[in-house]
């Protein structure tokens, strides 16, 4: 599916289709990602029974498994490229960054995809009302972005190193600390139905957190391909 | 690091850790509690210090690839999570006392946990990659990675809780210093003393890390 392309927007399309085309194949990485968010769903919604929740205890739940799930699917793009040593075809078709950027697009599908699924039944089996839709809407596009922003990278580190599967979390977690509590703080506003001029100071965050992080990513990323 | 500067260092250390007890406490309700002031700031200084010399230690290695960078890297941040544990642990120790319980996630008790998060990832991350080269470049990607972050953070913890932290101790909000002069000149003292054990410890530790590395390459 590569070619060899001599435009960054045609590289990045290219890993992209690719990527999702042996998405499509094997399905390993939303699998993964949708049984992680059921089952801890359900091990919450059991857990509380019929009791109501709060809102903020909501928001810390509903951000605490769209973590964990994107943390249990969104590294494998990279690592399935280390593992079938594919990685060395696509470092010498495509620039960097056109991998970067297609490799950033599947993955903010691949998110945008579970919460579809994942979010409507959250508030079927918890019993939460959102009192302010569109405001919670546009923080989950958001927040997501902002996600994949940094867990994109820090996937493409972790690819490299010998043991894979806790370190991801690990490093992700510190990173992505103050865009998880300005996130979970606008959902919260969202959940109690406020307005957007309440959640304008956690908006302003989880914009300027995915361009910042994505910025850092283009000059960064070129020193983990190549190594 | 001259001798000369180490004898000055063991008069100016003998000189604050003596004049700690026998100065007025530097808070009189509080007590002796708060002689813990002239060691836990300084501390957590060391600990925030470290992670910027980490930072530029890392940026050094990406754009000149010599291995002292990375080895002076790995340097500071084994110094920056030792120094933080020892400001965290008198912090909480500080704040039984103050405040009445060891751990309240007050802004800076949160900003220092994050920060001994960062250190701790790092370290794992360094300990998984086996080659040398590649631990060196993708470690200093994260650390950088991390450094950019900690703007965010400071934008976004204060409003978790208030700050229980006196803010006009050292500096108030209009930047001037409020402290009776006594008090203060012991503290600075100490701040510089800390920041020269912290330059001293880096060296060392830099060279115990090259000869580890030397070693195991002959073997």
């Amino acid at each position: 599916m590569v070619k060899k392309s001599s435009g960054f927007l045609a590289g990045a399309a290219a890993v992209l289709i690719k990527d999702i085309t042996s998405e499509f194949r094997t399905r390993y990485a939303i699998n993964a990602l949708v049984m992680f968010s059921l089952v801890t769903l359900t091990v919450v919604s059991i857990a509380i029974g019929r009791s109501n929740l709060n809102y903020d205890l909501a928001a810390a739940f509903l951000w605490v498994i769209i973590f964990f799930s994107a943390i249990s699917g969104l590294g494998q793009s990279f690592i399935k490229e280390e593992e079938a040593r594919t990685i060395y075809a696509l470092r010498l078709y495509a620039n960097p960054l056109a991998v970067f950027a297609g490799k950033f697009i599947f993955n903010s599908l691949l998110l945008l995809f579970l919460e579809l699924i994942f979010v409507p039944l959250f508030f079927i089996l918890l019993a939460v009302e959102c009192g302010n839709i569109l405001l919670l809407f546009l923080v989950i596009l958001l927040g997501s972005l902002g996600l994949t922003g940094a867990t994109t990278i820090i996937a493409a580190i972790i690819a490299k190193a010998s043991v894979k599967g806790a370190l991801f979390a690990v490093l992700s977690f510190p990173i992505l600390l103050p865009l998880l509590v300005a996130a979970i703080g606008a959902t919260e506003i969202a959940f109690s139905g406020g307005v957007f001029a309440d959640a304008v100071r956690d908006l302003k965050l989880l914009v300027s957190y995915p361009v910042i992080m994505m910025t850092a990513s283009t000059f960064l990323f070129e020193f983990i391909w190549n190594e | 690091m001259p001798g000369i500067l180490k004898y000055i260092l063991l008069i100016s250390m003998s000189a604050v850790i003596i004049l700690v007890w026998i100065m007025d406490p530097p808070q009189s309700t509080l007590g002796d509690i708060s002689r813990i002031f002239y060691f836990h700031v300084p501390s957590a200084w060391v600990a925030v210090l470290a992670f910027a010399v980490g930072m530029f230690n890392s940026i050094g290695y990406l754009r000149k690839r010599e291995m002292k960078f990375d080895i002076r890297a790995a340097a500071s941040a084994e110094l920056g999570l030792m120094f933080c544990i020892l400001a965290t642990v008198s912090g909480a120790f500080f704040a039984k006392k103050a405040w009445g319980t060891y751990w309240n996630w007050d802004p800076r008790q949160t900003s220092i946990f994050v920060l001994m998060l960062i250190y701790g990832a790092y370290l794992a991350l360094r300990s998984a990659i086996d080659s040398e080269e590649r631990r060196a470049a993708l470690s200093a990607v994260y650390s950088i990675l991390a450094f950019i972050t900690v703007p965010f953070l400071i934008f976004v913890v204060p409003r978790i809780y208030d700050s229980l932290h006196p803010s006009n101790t050292v500096v108030n909000a209009g930047g001037k210093i409020q402290m009776p002069p006594p008090i203060l000149t012991v503290f600075l003292v100490s701040l510089v003393c800390f920041t020269i054990i912290f330059f001293w410890l880096y060296g060392l530790q830099s060279k115990i890390n090259i000869y580890l590395r030397n070693k195991k390459r002959a073997v």
